[in-house]
């Protein structure tokens, strides 16, 4: 039992791997080879970037102990507001910056209001999910804007890679995934996160700024969901609105299919990421199986359950096995 | 006092409204190991937050070996070597032995405004040789200290302390909730703290723990010191007296 409880915490990921791997024979199976082929891969490798970053933002704010339900709002907020800018005659380059540092004064203010006032990260951000969302639609009018033509979609969407089999969102998401995956294990400050999260009096009283880390936590959060929004509104052509509804709660469920702990301390990006895998291969898979595409969300809602009862029952037998001694 | 490590000088501290500490002033000396009790209330635990920076004081001042100091932020209070050691908190169960002994204080291969890569190399080896220095016998550093005994928890948090070079340190309670044998091996890295050459505070409602690794006791009630004297001189009746 101790090795099951030290396995859980050192890769938390590993269930959901077994569960990914486990899946993708299935539904390879049902669907007469169809879903390994090139076509639905690639359609599957094109979007997991955007669900992906938000996934991964999600995940690490989580393992700070923290949550944040804004992160779909902002996921539309992000490009509407570039996409305003860049109507009025704002360079890209800029425009991008500018969406960047409106994702990051919206994490800050999520973060500084939830430390401030000592109040759930729950209440204030799902504030947030109405604010940030009611901005979109006042931002772009009414009318989603028209993008320019000159875009860089050469740097964000084009397919690259042999036989054409990636985004170039692919490249970044991998990019960024690697760089937070090394942040989280490899750094002191990684090691900050964990331990905020982990038992916020012993990081407090260890001299660790838990406040500052919760911040930093909030604000990349929010800047992935942003960014992330923007390769989305890049690959469909268009700012919508309506983008990212009911996001956050599939990125809480990636977070959590992937071994993150609710209560924080625990989880690593792989984890997150492997969730939204999941859960973008149950979306195509069950298409491709012929099964009723009605069935996705009872899927992921029972795989979210499924995942919180068996952290809840690892805690539970965590503190039996600090007993024993 | 020539020789005392910390002079605490008519400290105040008021918790809205309630008077916690009267003006409590105390010397503790280089080496010695000071056994601090008193009932709940009493101001021990407001007296032991001040000095290790998780409150401030609202009159009085501190002095380490002489020098007035200012000690706002539990950092202030480690970098002048005095590390406290509570009940509970000062470890994180999910993470390994190696990362709790240098949280807030990892070794670095590089970094930039204080952020960088960890040395993990030299957190293995630092943790493994902490460890045997205070007589902990532990299979790895990179054990869960989720795994671990309360005793030895408390053990890691000495071995923590003593690595970091602390010139005084403060144990809250760390006989709480641990078994006899436990409380025991406790007691023993107290008395071990001298041999290192530092200075202990003890804080415990076990009068007989404090009997039996102390050098001098004092008692505190309704926020001020009540009885300050070397062990051989008193006795737990006497204290229990007073309290």
């Amino acid at each position: 039992m101790k090795r099951l409880f030290k396995t859980y915490l050192e890769k938390p990921e590993l269930a959901g791997l077994i569960l990914l791997v486990l899946l993708v024979v299935i539904f390879e199976i049902r669907s007469n080879g169809v879903f390994l082929n090139q076509d639905n891969l690639r359609g599957i490798l094109g979007i997991l970037p955007e669900t992906g970053l938000v996934a991964i933002g999600v995940t690490i704010l989580m393992i700070s102990g923290e949550f944040d339900l804004s992160v779909g709002s902002v996921f539309a907020l992000m490009p509407m507001c570039m996409a305003v800018l860049m109507v009025e005659g704002v360079p890209f380059p800029l425009a991008l910056l500018a969406g960047l540092i409106v994702c990051a004064v919206i994490g800050f203010i999520n973060g500084y209001v939830t430390i401030w006032f000592e109040i759930p990260s729950f209440i204030t951000t799902l504030g947030m999910l109405f604010i940030a969302r009611s901005l979109t639609i006042v931002v772009s009018g009414g009318f989603p804007p028209l993008l320019p033509a000159d875009l860089p979609n050469w740097l964000f969407t084009s397919f690259v890679g042999p036989g054409n089999m990636f985004r170039m969102s692919f490249l970044w998401f991998a990019g960024i995934a690697l760089l937070t995956s090394l942040m989280l294990s490899r750094t002191n400050f990684g090691n900050w996160i964990k331990a905020t999260g982990g038992f916020h009096p012993a990081a407090a009283s260890m001299g660790i700024p838990t406040a500052r880390v919760k911040l930093a936590c909030f604000v990349v959060c929010s800047m992935l969901s942003g960014f992330a929004g923007m390769l989305q509104v890049l690959r469909l052509g268009s700012p919508l609105p309506s983008i990212g509804e009911g996001l956050e709660l599939q990125a809480v469920a990636s977070a959590v299919i992937g071994g993150a702990s609710l209560a924080g301390g625990i989880g690593t990006v792989a984890g997150g990421i492997i969730g939204t895998i999941l859960i973008r291969i149950i979306d195509n898979g069950l298409v491709l199986s012929n099964v009723d595409a009605n069935w996705f969300k009872f899927a992921i809602g029972f795989l979210t359950i499924f995942a919180v009862v068996a952290n809840a029952w690892m805690r539970k037998r965590a503190k039996a096995i600090k007993m024993e001694g | 006092m020539e020789d005392a490590i910390i002079s605490v000088r008519n400290l105040h501290k008021w918790y809205s409204g309630v008077h916690a500490l009267k003006g409590v002033s105390l010397d503790l000396k280089r080496g010695e190991a000071l056994g601090l009790v008193g009932d709940n209330g009493a101001g021990k635990s407001t007296l032991i937050n001040i000095l290790s920076g998780v409150h401030t004081a609202d009159e009085g001042e501190i002095l380490v070996e002489g020098r007035p100091v200012r000690i706002a932020r539990p950092r202030d209070a480690m970098n002048l070597g005095i590390e406290t050691i509570y009940q509970y908190n000062s470890m994180v169960p999910t993470m390994s032995i190696a990362r709790n002994l240098f949280i807030g204080r990892e070794p670095t291969l590089f970094s930039v405004f204080g952020v960088g890569i960890l040395d993990q190399k030299k957190m293995g080896s630092e943790s493994i040789k902490a460890i045997a220095n205070v007589d902990l016998h532990l299979r790895s550093p990179d054990a869960l200290v989720g795994e671990l005994s309360g005793g030895q928890r408390q053990g890691v948090a000495i071995a923590r302390a003593m690595h970091f070079k602390s010139k005084v340190m403060i144990l809250d309670e760390p006989t709480n909730h641990l078994s006899v044998k436990e409380t025991s091996k406790v007691i023993g890295f107290v008395r071990g703290l001298k041999a290192q050459g530092v200075t202990g505070v003890f804080i415990s409602h076990n009068m007989h723990h404090v009997f039996d690794c102390c050098d001098r006791v004092v008692a505190m009630a309704r926020g001020e010191v009540v009885l300050d004297k070397r062990i051989e001189e008193t006795s737990i009746d006497e204290v229990h007296n007073v309290l």
